[in-house]
């Protein structure tokens, strides 16, 4: 009786210290969790989540202090792929947090940019080119469309432009194809 | 001598219907008032424009020069003048406009100095580049800048080069009629490609169909130097497509992802060995093109059509009827319809093909797929087009691409023998543009992460460095005044802050004496008094800027 008590304790403290050494050993760097949810959010950086940026949201969903449905710019699609992963079931998106809109870059008006910076500052991708004083200009293959650099420009020269549909960018529609006689 | 053929899997038999234009000779287009000239008429970068509204041109000229290596240049296909440069319709399905020089030309179609190419004392990579800037890109519908296809590469080597006359779409005959009257420029062509390439096997594949074209090509092969062998294959739907002509000539399949130079095969159509040998040996770059204009026209027939001619042009010619019920620009197999007729004929216009409600009844409506089979059975790319058209329509791309949608030559055999009347083709090619979509934004994001990690890491860097500097500094200051006076040395550290305090103060007494403005001392009282007003008056105004503005008066 005893021996075999000795016995199970002994696996057991076996066991227990080889799993203590191999957690410290064998430790993931980061949140590989966080790390797919942030493959998956846009990375507009928009915050509109609200938190600051797309990886702080990732990390969020990942410990579950987060929903995932407060992207809108991932849109209806996105949250899909994230409930897909994360094996939760679909819900709608939180309009709390914004509506989806048609992709768009911003652009400066450089007839009334005075040259503050502020806009810099605020765009999180450096997609702004500019200094104190000099006119400053969109790098529009790099901007998100995120809109954080519109609240803090002074004098309002910064406007979102919806990219326009050219032929670089044109898609195949999804076939129409009627399968029923309308009566 | 003959050869032993292969076949491909699959393939159709449609009616051919290449006698309507095939009887007829080629004549040459007139000169319109007003040339269109898209500047992205080949796969890879758009061209970009080197001349500037207004100026001159003559035909020939380059225009738009070729951007990058996968690019080709464009020409004036007449002489005129420049008389814009903006986006215009140009023969895409969208409608969509496009950047295009419009010339008008002033009738005298002047020629510039046109120099041949001596391509045998030429360096490779020179001659290449003169393709380029030549304008040649594939003639048989991809339009594949020809400079790129004709470098064999460091690792490729092309010991066979096919040439493909097989035009195994109904309806078109332009390389039938092209392979009848210009074999010999043909096989010109074909011997610059073969001194580029290091090719030792030269085929030339024809469908069976094409006696004459076969005749004339065989008469011309045997005046050449080199060895040129002319195979006549079954006519067989899409036996002209350039990895079934592969696999019929040489019983070689390229492999999935691949591209044939792989296996040691480069394809090139009859009519891009033709614009070779104009370029070469009579320094003509690429500004005109055969085209069949067939269908619900009157005298259907081909004709030689100089790039940016509106496709209206050659319907008006050919006869316009009664009853036209839309245009494709290709085949009935694979063409794409075409928004509007005041698009310009490109490089990569073969055919305009008429469409009325007799020769094309419009498609009953489709029904739901019974997976048949069928579409598997025709496919000559040997996928499961029912499975792709289920995953296309779903949305799941991810699974249509396991099932290599990306070998889908959109031959459109799949839609031809579709019971069901799918258009499955318009799925297949509405999932690779989705794909290609999705593939160009994870690029956007992949590059946006990467920007917003990198901007984090540069604040991070900089309040560092910040705090460090400052730390610097403070600790420079205490070693100068504890090293200073020695009586200091036993005081508190209270007392050394003190002391810090108060040199800072001296500091900042000593710098405002300093910049005291001198020019007011020993002044003229009159000088003096001058001042004093001036600085009543900046006490007033800035008394008046504290007070709130008072509300406008409302007129």
């Amino acid at each position: 009786m005893l021996a075999a008590l000795l016995v199970m304790v002994g696996i057991a403290v076996v066991i227990g210290l080889v799993l203590g050494w191999s957690a410290i050993r064998l430790k993931v760097e980061g949140n590989p969790l966080a790390e797919k949810i942030d493959a998956i959010l846009p990375q507009t950086q928009c915050g509109q989540c609200g938190f600051p940026g797309c990886r702080p949201y990732a990390e969020a969903i990942a410990k579950g202090e987060a929903d995932i449905n407060q992207c809108p710019p991932g849109g209806e699609e996105g949250m899909k792929k994230l409930a897909d992963l994360l094996g939760v079931d679909p819900k709608p998106l939180d309009e709390s947090h914004g509506t989806p809109k048609p992709k768009s870059v911003a652009f400066i008006d450089e007839q009334t940019c005075i040259g503050c910076t502020l806009c810099i500052q605020a765009c999180p991708v450096d997609a702004i080119s500019g200094a104190a004083k000099q006119m400053h200009t969109i790098i529009a293959a790099e901007c998100t469309g995120c809109e954080l650099c519109v609240p803090p420009c002074p004098v309002d020269c910064i406007s979102m432009v919806p990219i326009a549909e050219d032929l670089p960018h044109w898609k195949w529609k999804h076939p129409v194809i009627m399968m029923k006689r309308v009566a | 001598m003959s050869r032993t053929l292969f076949t491909f899997k699959g393939g159709v038999h449609p009616p051919e219907h290449k006698t309507e234009s095939n009887t007829q000779p080629i004549h040459s287009a007139p000169l319109p008032r007003h040339l269109v000239i898209p500047l992205s008429q080949h796969i890879g970068n758009p061209a970009k424009p080197v001349v500037n509204v207004g100026d001159l041109v003559r035909k020939g000229q380059m225009i738009a020069a070729a951007d990058g290596y996968i690019s080709a240049a464009v020409h004036a296909s007449s002489s005129g003048t420049v008389t814009a440069i903006d986006m215009q319709a140009v023969p895409h399905i969208s409608g969509l406009h496009d950047l295009c020089i419009t010339l008008e030309t002033d009738g005298r179609d002047e020629w510039i100095e046109r120099t041949p190419l001596d391509y045998l004392a030429m360096a490779p990579t020179e001659l290449r580049m003169q393709l380029r800037d030549m304008g040649l890109a594939g003639l048989g519908g991809a339009v594949f800048p020809s400079a790129v296809k004709l470098d064999p590469g460091a690792a490729h080597l092309c010991p066979t080069l096919i040439i493909n006359g097989g035009e195994c779409e109904p309806w078109i005959t332009c390389d039938d009629l092209l392979m009848r009257h210009h074999a010999a420029d043909i096989l010109q062509g074909v011997a610059v490609m073969r001194h580029l390439l290091g090719s030792t096997e030269i085929l030339v594949g024809i469908e069976d169909n094409k006696p004459e074209a076969i005749a004339a090509m065989q008469a011309a092969a045997a005046r050449m130097d080199f060895a040129v062998e002319i195979v006549p294959v079954p006519a067989h739907y899409p036996g002209g497509g350039a990895k079934q002509m592969i696999q019929v000539l040489t019983g070689k399949e390229v492999p999935s992802g691949k591209l044939s130079t792989d296996i040691g095969i480069q394809v090139f159509n009859v009519g891009t060995a033709h614009a070779l040998a104009r370029a070469v040996h009579h320094g003509e770059p690429l500004i005109s093109r055969l085209v069949t204009v067939t269908g619900h026209v009157q005298r259907p027939q081909n004709f030689e059509v100089l790039i940016g001619t509106p496709m209206r042009t050659l319907i008006t010619l050919a006869g316009e009827r009664d009853g036209t019920t839309g245009v494709l620009m290709g085949g009935p197999m694979m063409g794409v319809p075409m928004p509007s007729l005041d698009v310009p004929v490109v490089k990569a216009t073969n055919c305009v093909l008429v469409k009325s409600a007799e020769l094309f009844p419009p498609l009953p409506r489709a029904m739901p797929c019974i997976r048949c089979t069928r579409c598997a059975d025709a496919c000559p790319a040997e996928l499961q087009p029912q499975e792709l058209f289920r995953f296309a329509k779903a949305g799941d791309f991810g699974r249509a691409q396991e099932y290599h949608l990306f070998d889908c030559i959109e031959c459109g055999c799949c839609s031809y023998v579709c019971p069901s009347h799918i258009p499955l083709v318009d799925y297949y090619r509405y999932a690779k543009s989705e794909i290609w979509a999705r593939e160009k934004e994870k690029r956007a994001s992949d590059l946006a992460r990467e920007r917003h990690e990198f901007r984090q890491f540069r604040i991070e860097r900089e309040k560092k460095e910040k705090a460090e500097k400052l730390a610097a500094k403070a600790q420079a200051k205490r070693t100068e005044l504890s090293a200073a006076p020695a009586e200091n040395a036993a005081t508190s550290e209270a007392d050394a802050k003190k002391a810090l305090i108060a040199a800072a103060m001296a500091r900042a007494q000593a710098r405002k004496a300093e910049a005291a403005p001198k020019n007011t001392d020993n002044v003229s009282p009159e000088t003096q008094r001058e001042i004093e007003e001036i600085e009543a008056r900046r006490a007033k105004i800035r008394e008046l800027a504290r007070k709130p503005l008072e509300p406008k008066e409302k007129n």
